[in-house]
């Protein structure tokens, strides 16, 4: 490998600067491997809300996303590469979808698409509605818009594009030692529950409890 | 009953037609209400609903909901009732002390009340006594509160009406997350044990579902070699061909469905809270986001019930305009619901290609006009927001006369013959046209089942009375019919627009100035239009603020949807996904 790097400072003829490829393995598997996989990104199946019809727009013939490889949906998580949450994430479906991110294997991106996904756009003040995906799960691309136009969730595939260009094999997290962890799901209780929240909920319920009661007493 | 306040006027002096007969009949258990329809007391209510029904005609239950009138200390379920020849509705409230919460359940009156009574115990707390099944139907078990009652408040809560100070006139806003104590849109009751959290809501469901196994194996006991057991099934709220994310529990014996109950709510984003903090215009786009297919003509219910209580009519111009918009989302929408039922057949995706190519062409003509492609927000109270230049008709003509004709003929001629198809599609899924009735199913559903049922013909809404056009029927009640109809439907549809679009005249397309911020005299105002999925209703009470005091909206998928068990049972599962098909339900409208 050190040799390797050494070539990457060596000075190059100029005779030969055209012809000579100089470059690490790293780079140039990562390279290959990036290119290779970045034109098939299989979405999941998988419509939330009025966005989802866009979402299918966006795959049928007017805007043909198969031009980018990416007209596989697949209905299983487990042959999926990439989530696009297209719709209104409410806090009824939100253990689903963190189960299905689950299943999907490595490496896997999501797309949030369109102002609900992304924070909960207009139905935010609404008390089902989880306020953008991203407090469950990782995001790789968000893509604005009440719906997104095709185009618009095209161009937020080909930034996907290059955030997976850019990728190095090395440093990818699906290589490293070790599993990676799965999300914890999220639990329907008298209000949706975070369970890697479940410390601060304990701690701020007994706070809560603390002063209502200090409120109480003065009052009687 | 107290004193009339703020939200209520006197009652009415006189009842007129059928309800002076109701009162007649039931004597002092019938009261006059406010501006419209009676009061039953609710001791005689099941004997009067069923008078109403049998005996004074009223066969068709629209719509159900309930009214929390917090000052007066009580809550109000409203009924409409409607004849099937036609003509405007009955309608009748029951009323129940905010303290007792309870009415009876006119399930076994009108099937159809099932899922809205549900409906109303989930959001508002009203228990209706002798419900078969009364659950939470759009949250989950468990869940803390009643939200739709006025001292219930969400999460994000601000101030009780918009605009909210904090945004205007100022205008900074502080981001919802940074305002409140938990820094995320949750809230929990103080006993709470987190230690305890513990996800219990589906489980109740599948116990319901098994025990009703055994108890009906329990009365099949024959002494057989050959037993067979009963398995409940779980499919969605991640399924390809649930239409989004919809859900049923089915139990099965062998392959055989006993029972399918649909769970729902996955998207319910909460239309009506958020309606009622609303101002009026302010709601217009969100109705855009019911059934998403069909933007335009849900902007046209809201307005026509919002008309009916300002008491004006759009111009000329506009009418027509509105009318051509809706039946254009006519023809989307049912090209839409074929394609895609021909992809639950198992024909995936080509056919749903070639409708969608089509639905483009209509889209395009949408934006040109509105601005969006699918979430038009057209439609304004007394008008339309845009005009349409003549070009933009011309083009149009050239879809009504030439391409459209040529689409649906296609679609017929590759599919309406179809061995496949007809031997998948007729015979099932059958719906008797007394249950489409009685299960207050509407649109294409009802009317594939023999019941000529129209709004547009029932109780003509804007100019829907000038036009020369047949209601489409079929008679036969299966997926095959509920697929010709929509097939049959398209084609009145071109009539209505080939009409239109020759007739339309120049002119204002707004009835007075725009308005941002309208007052709207207090009363209670229903406006149903016929949609492309069927009859969607507005229930709107107004107490003379800038905002609806109750916004309720009459969905047709989620009400036809009360029928899905009825059609579904003894079927295989494989027709249950094509049955839902048929049915035509957008998530967005069946959850809100
Ligand atoms: S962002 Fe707009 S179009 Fe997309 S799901 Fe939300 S409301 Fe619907």
């Amino acid at each position: 490998m050190d040799e390797l790097r050494d070539l990457n400072t060596m000075p190059v003829p100029s005779e030969l600067r055209n012809n000579v490829f100089v470059t690490t393995i790293d780079r140039f598997v990562s390279y290959l491997y990036n290119w290779g996989r970045k034109r098939s990104v299989w979405p999941m199946m998988f419509g939330l809300a009025c966005c989802a019809i866009e979402m299918i727009c966006a795959a049928a013939s007017r805007f043909d996303i198969a031009r980018f490889g990416s007209e596989l949906m697949r209905p299983s998580p487990r042959q999926a590469d990439l989530m696009i949450v297209s719709g209104t994430v409410t806090k009824k479906m939100v253990p689903q979808i963190v189960r299905l991110y689950n299943q999907m294997p490595e490496p896997k991106y999501v797309i949030s698409m369109g102002a609900c996904a992304t924070g909960g756009g207009p139905f935010k003040e609404g008390y089902n509605v989880v306020s953008g995906i991203d407090k469950f799960i990782p995001v790789d691309v968000y893509v604005p818009g009440c719906p997104p136009r095709p185009e618009a969730l095209l161009h937020g595939l080909l930034k996907l594009y290059e955030k997976i260009e850019r990728q190095s094999v090395r440093a990818v997290p699906w290589y490293q030692r070790g599993e990676s962890e799965a999300i914890p799901v999220p639990i329907l209780g008298p209000d949706l529950i975070d369970p890697r929240r479940l410390p601060e909920i304990r701690a701020r319920l007994a706070e809560l409890r603390a002063r209502q009661g200090a409120s109480t007493e003065t009052s009687s | 009953m107290t004193a009339p306040t703020k939200t209520k006027a006197a009652p009415l002096a006189e009842l007129k037609g059928d309800l002076a007969v109701l009162k007649e009949k039931f004597g002092d258990a019938v009261q006059p209400a406010e501006y419209e329809g009676v009061v039953i007391a609710n001791d005689v209510l099941l004997e009067a609903a069923r008078f109403i029904r049998d005996e004074l005609g009223y066969r068709y239950l629209s719509s159900v909901t309930a009214v929390d009138y917090i000052q007066e200390g009580y809550f109000e379920v409203v009924y409409h009732a409607y004849r099937l020849e036609g003509g405007g509705p009955l309608v009748f409230k029951a009323r129940t002390p905010r303290d007792v919460a309870t009415v009876p359940s006119l399930v076994s009156v009108w099937p159809g009340a099932d899922f809205q009574e549900r409906e109303a115990w989930d959001l508002m707390g009203i228990r209706f006594a002798g419900h078969p099944n009364l659950k939470r139907i759009l949250l989950w078990e468990g869940f803390y509160g009643h939200p739709l009652r006025k001292d219930w408040k969400e999460p994000y809560y601000e101030e009780e009406h918009k605009p909210f100070s904090s945004r205007w006139p100022s205008g900074h806003h502080i981001r919802a997350e940074d305002r409140v104590f938990w820094h995320d849109n949750v809230q929990y009751p103080l006993d709470w044990d987190p230690d305890q959290a513990e996800d219990t809501s589906d489980e109740l469901l599948y116990i319901g579902m098994g025990q009703f196994a055994r108890a009906e194996t329990g009365e099949l006991v024959e002494p057989r070699s050959l037993r067979t057991e009963r398995l409940v099934v779980n499919m969605g709220p991640q399924h390809p061909s649930t239409h989004g994310v919809f859900r049923m529990v089915v139990t099965l014996d062998g392959e055989t469905i006993v029972r399918l109950e649909p769970v729902m709510g996955y998207l319910h984003r909460n239309h009506e809270k958020i309606g009622e903090r609303n101002m009026y215009l302010q709601n217009m786009p969100y109705t855009d986001r019911l059934d998403y297919i069909c933007s335009m003509s849900n902007n046209l219910g809201y307005a026509i019930a919002v008309e009916k209580l300002l008491g004006i009519r759009p111009p000329e111009r506009a009418e027509y305009l509105r009318v051509i918009m809706a039946e254009f989302t006519r023809i989307v929408n049912h090209l839409w619901a074929i394609g895609f039922l021909l992809n639950d057949l198992g024909a995936f995706f080509t056919p749903a290609l070639y409708a969608i190519e089509e639905r483009e062409l209509i889209l395009d003509l949408f934006e040109e006009a509105s601005g969006s492609r699918m979430m038009c927000n057209y439609m304004r109270f007394g008008g339309v927001a845009h005009d349409v230049s003549d070009d933009w008709i011309a083009r149009a003509k050239e879809l009504v006369y030439n391409r459209l004709p040529r689409a649906i003929e296609e679609l017929d001629r590759y599919l309406t013959h179809n061995e496949l198809i007809k031997a998948r599609c007729q015979g099932v899924g059958v719906l008797p046209p007394d249950l489409a009735v009685a299960y207050s199913t509407a649109g294409p559903v009802l009317r594939a089942s023999g019941i000529p049922y129209d709004v547009r013909r029932a109780e003509p809404y804007s100019i829907y009375d000038r036009f020369d056009f047949d209601v489409a029927v079929r008679y036969n009640g299966d997926v095959y019919d509920r697929y010709l109809i929509r097939i049959d439907e398209m084609w009145q549809s071109l009539r209505i627009l080939r009409q239109a679009l020759d007739q339309i005249p120049k002119g204002e397309i707004q009835a007075g100035k725009k308005q941002y911020m309208i007052r709207v005299p207090a009363g209670q105002a229903y406006g149903r239009v016929e949609n492309p999925k069927g009859e969607l209703g507005f229930y709107i009470v107004s107490d003379g603020s800038p905002n609806p005091y109750r916004y309720h909206i009459r969905a047709p998928s989620f009400i036809n949807l009360t029928a899905l068990n009825e059609m579904c049972k003894g079927h295989k599962v494989a027709d249950v996904v094509v049955i839902l098909g048929s049915i035509d339900i957008v998530l967005g409208e069946v959850d809100r």
